[in-house]
């Protein structure tokens, strides 16, 4: 064995303590920065959730799995869940720091069925 | 280098361990500096283990044989490439690339997490941390790749041949990246369970995880099936052994997860079934890997060691692993893990969801079972005893046949409820197509009378039409919608609609596949033949004529790497010429024998290459094994001749050329007497399909796991919040 690998084991040791250990030394307080805005994340997570629920449901009325009927009494009930969601977000968030929708009119319904 | 590199393993030890500590305090105490520096302790594993690893390949390349592991299953006549691969033929080099791989998905996963699930992160890293310090104490405590011996041997052992195929070089790291980066999903469970956060979040975050897992796992499962088609001279492509089974029985709950995670993020249900099937998961994939790697079941695929000591360390692990899963889940179930919501009606999507679900659990328990049966029966009567490919048939079959049907009806089902009429009106064309397969199968009556393939074609045509339909009808709402072409509906369709689309190429090939699985197995003509040169046999309907024996010496780095000896068969149909197939086997040297200098050259491993010309309707199959037998008296004959010369003082280099001439006249006199050969011949129906299903989920799988474009992500979900709102005006 060389000298030159013990030293090479060591410089990575020193390599190791420096990066694991810095943010132990940084002069930033100590916070509790672990705050719970777990709820906010779960809100976006359940609104996420719901849009893509309503886009699927449009798909599956448009590919002919429900009737216009069933489609227009899920695609109410989604979107008061989404409303729902999106009432208790407001509440959460500042509204500097909400992702507002953009103004973007809403897509029309289809008058009929286009198969 | 080693020395750095067995310090760079005590230093990963040394950090995993003091992660955990701090990662956990962290949590608890909610100092964020103890959090963030836990983070980078996994960040400097990542490194550590690149480091440790990039010195063991290194060692592999250069031939250094001080390295014990090298000496004993790499050689300077290894191709270099194979010289890459062959450390993860060992016990050592496999715990290694485990490591590597874990600390590096870990470490992206974490990096892209980008300070989302801030509480549950730092249990999940803490997890995480635990798997790397296990390995990590495996590889220090058992199995190093860095034990060297003072004076290199002049020659290793090499890999063995049988491994010596261009699929064993991915195959092991596309299994190692399944098993690891089911950990992921794992840990981020675990956390979420600690801290009673199991919602639609951390799911959203873990998901590219399991569905990478599950691709990389099923890309490593069928490697490994091609690798035995082609590779073990049996002419099969799974045989139930333990080794396939471990791989499979992750891959199989987490198919079951990546459905039921869905009615989870619509419906706030099923959060124990998903907690369950996560951890089930993570545990199966641990116990793949000591299935692997232990010994502790006989496989034609365990490359097990003597002295083998890493069972116990992966009894315990798993063990641990359990019992905090069902701690976890009990304790929880009244909170985090009630129900959000009931499902609607039976005819709904997560109906069909909830179905696949119990089919792949039903598998999974069979598979588990028959798996651990010898270890079940010695434990119970003192007996090892195994179940064989029929017991496994029985029970998996039919659950298979439902399971592809179901695969052709949930995509035809809407979610929440949808009524019987529209489900017809949907299920109609595909029922039309699977009606004609079925008329099919009446008329033309394939096979030997077994009904389970004919099924199988149905059921298999019916998941196949209705999701062409689905993709169809897709575009073609989507022009109404967009006015676009179809071309670009159809591509915006797959990019818009990853998940759900990419799903259904998914099905297409798993039918697909399935399909060339039933007809392969169940139409195949074996036969197994001793022919001389001039002699046929028929099978299947093709004539198969030994034309002319095929003998050679192959080297490598200027030593002698293989004696092959093999055949020329002509493949005739009806007269007309079909193909030439050439099987061989080859001879690989016992390195360090104490036997007589030529026979030396037939006591190592011996590997069949098999002759195969496949095609889109058929595969024709052969592998030779040659009589050696007629050349042993004159084997011997050479041992003596050169027993003789080395005791009158045969000079190295002279006894090289002599010996070279010796083998040479050896296959010559093959050449021109060749006794006659054992062949195993197969003739089967469409085994093309199944490669070509697994690349259909390979592409389906991979347009469901690819990330959505950001830009049109927030144009969507922008213009839903907008429809949202003013719904919200009305109200």
């Amino acid at each position: 064995m060389s000298i030159i690998e013990p030293i090479i084991a060591i410089v990575i040791l020193g390599l190791v303590i420096w990066f694991v250990g810095q943010p132990l030394r940084s002069r930033v307080a100590e916070q509790d920065d672990l705050r719970d805005d777990g709820r906010i994340a779960d809100l976006r997570a359940a609104r996420d959730a719901k849009y893509r629920q309503i886009r699927d449901l449009e798909m599956d009325y448009r590919t002919g799995k429900l009737s216009e009927q069933e489609w227009r009494s899920l695609d109410r009930e989604l979107r008061g869940e989404a409303v729902e969601v999106l009432h208790e977000l407001d509440q959460l968030v500042p509204p500097e720091q909400r992702d507002v929708a953009a103004p973007e009119p809403p897509a029309a319904p289809p008058a009929s069925d286009p198969r | 280098m080693a020395t750095v590199g067995h310090a760079c393993l005590i230093f990963a030890l040394g950090c995993s361990l003091y992660g955990v500590v701090a990662s956990l305090v962290g949590a608890r105490t909610g100092r964020e500096a103890l959090v963030r520096s836990g983070r980078r302790s996994l960040y400097a594993l990542f490194g550590l283990a690149v480091i440790a690893f990039l010195i063991t390949e290194f060692a592999f390349l250069t031939s250094d044989f001080h390295f014990t592991v090298v000496a004993t299953h790499s050689s300077t006549t290894t191709p270099w490439y194979y010289r890459l691969a062959a450390m993860w033929s060992s016990q050592q080099g496999s715990l290694m690339l485990w490591l590597t791989l874990l600390a590096g998905w870990s470490s992206l996963c974490v990096v892209m997490l980008r300070g989302r699930l801030r509480d549950v992160a730092p249990y999940a890293v803490a997890v995480l941390l635990g798997f790397g310090a296990f390995f990590t104490a495996v590889m220090l405590f058992s199995a190093s790749p860095f034990e060297t011996v003072p004076v290199a041997p002049p020659e290793g052992v090499g890999l063995n041949p049988l491994l010596r195929h261009p699929s064993m070089m991915i195959h092991p790291i596309m299994l190692y990246s399944g098993y690891t980066l089911f950990t992921i999903p794992f840990a981020f469970a675990v956390g979420a369970l600690v801290v009673r956060r199991v919602d639609a979040e951390w799911l959203r975050a873990t998901r590219v995880y399991a569905l990478g897992a599950w691709l990389a796992l099923g890309t490593g499962i069928i490697l490994g099936a091609r690798w035995s088609y082609v590779e073990l001279g049996w002419g099969g492509y799974w045989a139930w052994d333990p080794v396939e089974n471990a791989a499979l029985l992750p891959w199989l709950t987490g198919t079951a997860f990546l459905h039921s995670v869905k009615i989870q993020e619509r419906r706030g249900m099923m959060k124990i079934w998903n907690a369950s099937l996560v951890l089930a998961t993570g545990t199966l994939a641990i116990l793949g890997t000591f299935l692997v790697r232990s010994g502790v079941l006989d496989s034609i695929h365990a490359f097990v060691e003597e002295g083998n000591t890493v069972a116990w360390f992966f009894t315990t692990l798993i063990v641990v692993m359990i019992a905090g899963s069902v701690y976890l889940v009990i304790t929880r179930r009244d909170n985090a893990l009630k129900s959000e919501s009931r499902l609607d009606s039976l005819l709904s999507r997560e109906s069909a969801f909830l179905g696949n679900n119990l089919i792949l659990v039903a598998i999974t328990f069979v598979v588990l079972w028959g798996t651990f049966f010898p270890l079940i029966s010695e434990a119970l009567t003192g007996q090892k005893e195994a179940v064989g490919p029929p017991w496994f048939d029985q029970y998996t079959v039919p659950l298979v046949l439902i399971l592809v049907l179901l695969s052709g009806i949930g995509p035809v089902i809407a979610w929440r409820r949808t009524s019987w009429s529209q489900l017809w009106r949907s299920m109609r064309l595909p029922a039309i197509v699977a009606l004609l397969v079925a008329v099919g199968c009446v008329v033309f009556r394939p096979g030997n009378g077994d009904v389970a393939p004919l099924i199988m074609f149905v059921v298999g045509a019916f998941a196949i039409a209705t999701s062409l339909q689905e993709l169809w009808r897709g575009t073609r709402a989507r022009q109404a919608m967009t006015g676009e072409g179809p071309l670009s509906a159809f591509r915006l369709l797959l990019a818009r609609n990853r998940a759900r689309y990419g799903g259904f190429i998914v099905h297409i090939g798993v039918a697909v596949l399935f399909i060339g699985i039933a007809a392969s197995s169940s139409f195949q003509s074996v036969r197994d033949v001793r022919l001389g040169v001039g002699e046929q046999a028929t099978v299947g309907g093709y004539t198969f004529n030994y034309v002319k024996p095929i003998a050679q010496i192959e080297t490598a780095a200027g030593r002698l790497e293989r004696i092959t000896l093999g055949s020329q068969v002509r493949v005739t149909k009806e007269g007309k010429f079909v193909g030439n197939l050439y099987p061989n086997r080859g001879y690989y040297p016992a390195i360090g024998s104490t036997l007589g200098a030529v026979s030396t050259y037939f006591a190592g491993e011996s590997v069949s290459e098999i002759g195969l010309k496949a095609g889109l309707t058929k595969d024709l199959w052969t592998a030779e094994t040659p009589d050696i037998s007629s050349l042993m008296p004159v084997v011997r004959r050479g041992d003596a001749v050169f027993a003789k010369a080395s005791g009158q003082g045969l000079k190295p280099q002279a006894r090289a050329v002599f010996l070279a001439a010796a083998l040479s006249g050896l296959t010559t006199r093959y050449r021109n007497d060749p006794p006659p050969a054992q062949f195993r011949i197969i003739v089967s129906p469409i085994v093309f399909w199944i490669w070509l299903g697994a690349i259909i989920v390979f592409i389906g799988g991979v347009i469901a796991a690819w990330p959505s474009v950001g830009a049109v992500r927030d144009r969507v979900r922008a213009r839903q919040a907008a429809r949202v709102a003013q719904d919200l005006g009305r109200g």
